[in-house]
């Protein structure tokens, strides 16, 4: 009787635990394999090409035009010299960041339930960074001097200059996209040399040069172990270096509701905020669309990333009230009447938006083990989360820009080319996942199987219990 | 670019040029906007760019009224221009050192043809005087007859402001070097200053405590903008006296 009870509940544990089971290496390599090989169906092609035609129209001819006539096209003017380009940086920075906190930081930590989505979270730094520099780059007056803002050698020992925020914004992004490209590299050697080998024709020869001839050797392990563990340890302080000077972009300046010393802090939590809610709804994609999927993502990873989220939205507001009470405390007529435009003012609906998407419905969604597991539904509330932390740029860039020091400037602003070229940015990101979903193993299976050996049932006297051995 | 050992605090600080702006006498005619525009190559905005907020000039005549409507009472009018920060927030933001610090002649200078257009500057202008160039604007006839030589004409996506008419400045300086004086007091001022007709523009030498505008200056309530940011502006206005 009561063996059969244990039995029973170790057949939960199995159902529900990636990591308590096991198939053998074979088989997995195979479905991943499957789930990556699988010809594209017509709804693939109808939205890949849906989304094309958005990213021709919405990216490149909007940015074509915008580069031709001026970014008078935009809705930026005086004193809203910021605009939704701006905002749209910000966003994709913040998304980037999730991606990296759960692959580096749950790595360091250690914690299992990171196994089969660090690469999906990987790419999802490496595709988000790419929509930022598309961001910040449309924003700019004279994009084609834009490499005056690196600092190479040149005839006139002109250099950029470090005082400003924005030289060190970009030297941040620009390490922070290669290293974490890298770092998205280093673990996806070993998949690639799993699909290399299983693979025919071209995709033979694409996957043969991204192995760099990895044959899974104890010495290659043991360099790749080597050079992962530094990638994962020194991004992290890359990862948070990076949104603080995002934040510096706005801290630094001398405007009221920007000079606010918590803003460091405030824009990483936001990071991860926007960031494990974009994760989540592409695991749920993931999940939903692509075979075999539901054996590696499961449940108690929609519940784990759910407490995250919990945690960090909790963290996110009390950053927020912080902001807000210090700059409040801090006196200056300015940003009082900024404050009290923000939830007051025309854009006050916004405002109450963004406190509700970040707060209150996380709140009354995520504390719930059992809705937390349901795809999705964390995955709805992961996007809204996005447009609540949306609003939140919104309302720190072009709604606070419109009051200032010299009342006589104050206007609205109104978006204008920002809207197609936002769009295009994001139809880019979804389109550059369904493309990497077919071209590179989503899942690490190494890293699974690697879980899965270190992971056992042992049993003291009637009790089961699950122990996890160091393989390192 | 401001070293931290030239950072002065705003009692030592001095400055070169500046400029002395008696509100009570301003008739808000904006002779000086148009005398700035023709004088310093300005570009023309048209209607709709400028009712969006995107006008380019470098001065402007603010004009703001106290009470509710029926009861309104305008207040005197505030010409506003680069105050020519003595501590410019504007400098040390640009990330391509494209608004630098004239150390010779104490002026915040706007270099136009090493400007990426990151707005930054502008954005960080207390006084919201920087004028973007939002797109190549077409100048109506007869106005591309009148372009000043003297001055650079700035195409889109580049940021601009006012210089205090540099090239009036260095113009009477070479003049001077050649005949070998010094600059005299009022030998030369601005274009602004220079068009009003109730002169209430004082331009000139603040470090010279001979000048006009040194001795205007000192007078008791005068009032120089934001001083309170720490900018150091050169720019002193009167009004109410």
């Amino acid at each position: 009787m009561s063996d059969k009870k244990a039995h029973s509940h170790e057949e939960h544990l199995r159902e529900k635990h990636l990591m308590l089971d096991p198939l053998p290496r074979g088989k997995m390599n195979e479905m991943v394999m499957e789930a990556m090989m699988e010809p594209p169906t017509w709804k693939f092609w109808l939205i890949f090409g849906f989304l094309s035609i958005v990213v021709a129209y919405g990216l490149f001819y909007s940015w074509a035009r915008l580069i031709m006539e001026g970014v008078g096209l935009a809705g930026v003017n005086r004193p809203i010299y910021w605009g939704i380009f701006l905002v749209n940086t910000v966003f994709w920075i913040g998304i980037s960041h999730a991606g990296t906190f759960i692959s580096a930081i749950l790595r360091v930590f250690k914690a299992e339930f990171r196994r089969p989505f660090t690469r999906a979270a990987e790419l999802m730094t490496t595709f988000g960074l790419v929509q930022a520099g598309f961001s910040i780059f449309m924003h700019l007056g004279r994009v084609w001097l834009a490499y005056w803002l690196m600092p190479y050698p040149n005839q006139r020992m002109l250099w950029p200059n470090l005082h400003s925020p924005l030289t060190w914004d970009l030297l941040a992004i620009t390490t922070y996209l290669l290293s974490s490209t890298m770092y998205l590299f280093l673990p996806l050697i070993p998949d690639v040399a799993m699909a290399r080998d299983r693979s025919t024709g071209w995709r033979k020869t694409f996957y043969k040069i991204l192995a760099l001839g990895f044959r899974g050797t104890e010495g290659e392990w043991a360099h790749l172990r080597n050079g992962m563990n530094i990638f994962a340890f020194a991004i992290i302080p890359v990862m948070f270096s990076v949104h603080t000077i995002v934040s510096w972009d706005f801290a630094a300046a001398t405007r009221p509701g920007w000079n606010s010393t918590i803003f460091g802090p405030y824009f990483i939590v936001g990071a991860l905020h926007s960031g494990m809610g974009a994760a989540i709804a592409v695991l749920a994609v993931i999940r939903g669309t692509m075979k075999h999927m539901k054996y590696f993502i499961r449940g108690e990873h929609f519940d784990a990333i759910g407490k995250l989220m919990l945690i960090i939205s909790m963290a996110w507001a009390y950053f927020f009230f912080n902001d807000y009470m210090v700059q409040w405390y801090g006196g200056d007529k300015w940003t009082q009447l900024l404050l009290h435009f923000h939830e007051a003012g025309p854009m006050g609906w916004m405002w109450f938006g963004m406190l509700i998407c970040n707060i209150a419905v996380p709140w009354a969604i995520l504390w719930n083990q059992k809705w937390r597991s349901t795809p999705w539904l964390v995955a709805t509330v992961g996007i809204i989360i996005n447009v609540g932390m949306w609003f939140e740029r919104y309302i720190i860039i072009p709604v606070s820009l419109s009051i200032n020091r010299m009342p006589f400037t104050w206007r609205m602003y109104q978006p204008g080319i920002e809207i197609p070229l936002g769009i295009g940015t994001l139809a880019f990101f979804i389109l550059l996942y369904m493309a990497a979903s077919k071209l590179i193993p989503l899942i690490p299976v190494w890293e699974v199987q690697e879980g899965q050996m270190a992971h056992e049932f042992k049993k003291f006297g009637r009790e089961t219990v699950v122990s996890v051995s160091e393989l390192e | 670019m401001i070293r931290p050992e030239e950072i002065k605090m705003s009692s030592e600080e001095t400055g070169k040029w500046g400029m002395v702006i008696d509100q009570d006498i301003c008739t808000g005619c904006q002779a000086c906007v148009a005398a700035c525009a023709m004088e310093n190559n300005v570009t023309f905005v048209g209607e709709v760019d400028s009712g969006y907020g995107r006008s380019m000039h470098w001065i402007r005549i603010e004009r703001f009224w106290e009470g509710e409507y029926p009861e309104v009472k305008m207040t005197p009018n505030q010409p506003m221009l680069c105050q020519q920060c003595g501590h410019a927030t504007c400098e040390p933001v640009c990330p391509a050192f494209a608004t630098v610090h004239s150390q010779s002649e104490q002026l915040n200078l706007q270099v136009y043809n090493r400007c990426v257009g990151t707005r930054y500057c502008a954005n960080n202008c207390p006084y919201q005087v920087r004028s973007f160039n939002w797109r190549d604007y077409e100048r109506p006839e007869p106005l591309p007859n009148q372009f000043n030589p003297d001055v650079t004409v700035r195409r889109r996506g580049v940021m601009e402001k006012c210089t205090f008419c540099i090239q009036r400045i260095h113009k009477a300086q070479d003049k001077a070097k050649s005949e070998g004086r010094e600059v005299v007091d009022g030998e030369f001022t601005t274009a602004c200053a220079q068009a009003c007709p109730a002169s209430a523009i004082t331009f000139g030498r603040i470090d010279n405590p001979e000048s006009l505008v040194s001795q205007l200056g000192h007078r008791s309530h005068g009032v120089k903008h934001l001083e309170e940011l720490g900018t150091l502006p050169n720019i002193t206005y009167y009004k109410g006296g």
